[in-house]
């Protein structure tokens, strides 16, 4: 099942992509 | 140019804000209200949105989109030069970081509103034309795009805010 086919699991994977890129910004500018 | 940069994130501010309601009104409410209206026997039917609503509504969007873009593209290559584009990467610059993470995310964003779903929108409201089974493909081509659009808004907002004022929850 594609998560984006319902609004819930849309933003589910918005809030989840923002928490990983979070971690990738603080390993990139080396915090 | 320096002296015109606080009207640029102005503009940049408004489209935005226009780009990014418009996406919302697109997946909240147009979308489900549309198959509500098709399923709906009784009803009036989908046609009237599809002619007089969405049509309006993806002039403001695409056209949003493209001006979000360059007045961003042009406000952060002035205040962060090029390496926000290449993320910061060997500054240790918090903000270059986010922003050019934010600036990546509304780039792969305006790709999607261009080439995903306006080309599609076209077949789909019959603007250009297309066979059923075009059509079927077009929507959902357009509809993963959109909806990949709402979630990448997110972060994407996120880290806009994050250059300036810290991530929310670190």
């Amino acid at each position: 099942m594609n998560p984006l086919d319902t609004i819930k699991g849309t933003l589910i994977a918005g809030f989840v992509l923002a928490a990983v890129l979070a971690y990738v910004a603080k390993c990139i500018a080396g915090m | 140019m320096e002296e015109l940069l606080w009207l640029d994130r102005g503009i940049h501010i408004f489209f935005g804000v226009l780009w990014v309601g418009l996406l919302y009104y697109f997946n909240f409410v147009q979308v489900p209200a549309m198959a509500e209206a098709a399923a709906d026997k009784d009803g009036p039917g989908p046609a009237a949105i599809a002619k007089y609503v969405a049509p309006r509504a993806l002039l403001y969007f695409r056209h949003a989109a493209l001006g979000t873009w360059v007045t961003g593209a042009w406000y952060m290559m002035a205040i962060y030069g090029h390496s926000a584009w290449t993320l910061g990467i060997g500054k240790e610059s918090l903000a270059t970081t986010y922003i050019g993470i934010g600036a990546w995310l509304g780039t792969i964003m305006l790709f999607n509103v261009w080439v995903l779903i306006w080309p599609n929108q076209k077949k789909i409201l019959g603007i250009v034309p297309a066979t059923d089974d075009e059509k079927a493909a077009a929507k959902r081509i357009a509809f993963l795009a959109s909806r990949s659009n709402t979630a990448m808004s997110i972060p994407m907002l996120m880290f806009m805010m994050a250059a300036g004022h810290g991530l929310p929850f670190f």
